[in-house]
């Protein structure tokens, strides 16, 4: 009975795992997360500004008595590990208050421990087979490499946005660029031509 | 006896797990607000979000463990904003879609409070879990479902990864098209209208000037 329930304490509290997600920050906006971690739990949070603006936002983690662990303003990317020092609630938040019209589309991973084992009864006594400890191995290179497409993915995003920015800018403007020409030599005439008109209509012009 | 009770502890417990994220993530909105997270996966790839809310308890000044009476409305649009999935669920509720076009989806989330955006002066605190991928399985199920023995379970595991690896891969070839055809437009885009300002810049010249002289003729100025 013991053993089992032990095997099920991780079920009841202490969940481990990673919480990635992309959400819209509108200008002046601010947005906090919260996640209860219990104490000596490694965590490890990481951002990325995919597009808006100067992909920037301002971060800030704060430990559940108010002790700012890490503040850093305007960063387009980074990568925070820390170890719980007590048990309660952490929060962080990414704020975008200094922008007046640009909403950024922020990434952020937070991961906390370790990711829970693939069998309830991992901690068991025998060691793992070479086949097995081959497997956990390979298990952790895919894991790198999942991370290093994300990262790949979130880069290609935000180049891909410029493009298109580039691309509906560029569009824009020469249109914009071809009307305000014929609009501009078009009333440089009709001016030059107002300035040469006989005296005859101007004086009667004035006089009604 | 003892068997039943550790039977049905134990099956309570993996319900409770199974059906709300009980230590997960958690973040505030207000009663009437929406809030949309992104998702960016390749096709055919499932999506499991589970999430759990606590209204704020005024009187109290803290948050109740639930939010009685409320649900939230799920909706999740697919990259060509089609909604793919529009359901009201509960206070506590999880949702699953499998992606058929790659692409950027939206999971929105909003309460159905019926009171204006004006006077719904109350905050809920969501806890919100999103697995994509390789993420949703539950090996522990799978094991038991097919008998695997460990080894077994593990080279699954690492399949299941490679395949996910292989998916983000395609996803990855199909985007670098979609940027290379936008930053081709935007070349021919560039050189096109550079040479149509050109000649419009030139015609222009010509026309004023030929204008002017025919005018200044008429005028017998020249």
């Amino acid at each position: 009975m013991a053993w089992f329930l032990l095997l099920c304490a991780p079920l009841m509290f202490g969940w481990i795992r990673a919480s990635e997600l992309t959400f819209e920050l509108p200008d002046n906006a601010k947005q906090c997360f919260y996640e209860d971690i219990t104490i000596g739990t490694k965590c490890t949070l990481e951002f990325q500004v995919v597009t808006g603006g100067h992909y920037d936002v301002d971060c800030r983690l704060e430990d559940p008595d108010g002790t700012v662990l890490y503040k850093e303003m305007k960063k387009q990317y980074d990568s925070f590990t820390f170890t719980a020092s007590r048990n309660g609630t952490f929060k962080f938040c990414f704020s975008n208050e200094f922008s007046t019209f640009t909403h950024k589309t922020v990434y952020f991973d937070f991961q906390v421990g370790d990711d829970p084992p693939l069998f309830p009864s991992e901690n068991r006594v025998t060691a793992l087979t070479q086949m097995e400890s081959a497997c956990v191995s390979i298990h952790e290179a895919l894991k790198s490499v999942i991370d290093y497409q994300t990262h790949f993915r979130l880069r290609e995003a935000q180049g891909r946005s410029r493009a298109e920015d580039l691309n509906t800018r560029v569009a824009f403007w020469s249109i914009g660029e071809a009307f305000i020409l014929l609009v501009v030599s078009i009333s440089q005439v009709l001016l030059l031509r107002s300035f040469f008109s006989d005296k005859k209509t101007t004086t009667t012009r004035m006089g009604s | 006896m003892e068997m039943k009770a550790v039977v049905s502890c134990t099956g309570l417990m993996l319900l409770f797990a199974w059906l709300s994220p009980s230590q997960a993530l958690y973040f505030h909105i207000g009663e009437t607000e929406k809030k949309c997270f992104i998702e960016e996966i390749p096709d055919e790839t499932m999506v499991i979000g589970r999430y759990r809310t606590q209204l704020w308890d005024k009187q109290a000044g803290s948050f109740l463990p639930s939010a009685p009476g409320l649900g939230m409305h799920v909706e999740i649009k697919d990259p060509d904003a089609k909604i793919i999935l529009s359901r009201q669920y509960g206070s506590d509720g999880r949702f699953t879609f499998t992606s058929h076009t790659p692409g950027e989806h939206q999971i929105c989330l909003h309460s159905n409070s019926t009171k204006m955006a004006l006077f719904a002066g109350g905050k809920l605190r969501v806890h919100l879990e999103i697995q994509v991928g390789e993420h949703t399985n539950n090996y522990p199920e799978i094991a038991a479902k097919d008998k695997l023995t460990e080894l077994q379970l593990r080279v699954r595991q690492l399949l299941d990864q490679v395949e996910q690896i292989q998916k983000e891969q395609n996803y990855q070839r199909y985007r670098e098209e979609r940027f290379r055809m936008t930053s081709e437009s935007t070349n021919q885009r560039v050189l096109w209208w550079s040479i149509a300002q050109t000649i419009i810049l030139i015609i222009t010249g010509i026309w004023q000037m030929r204008h002017l002289k025919s005018f200044f003729e008429a005028k017998k100025l020249v």
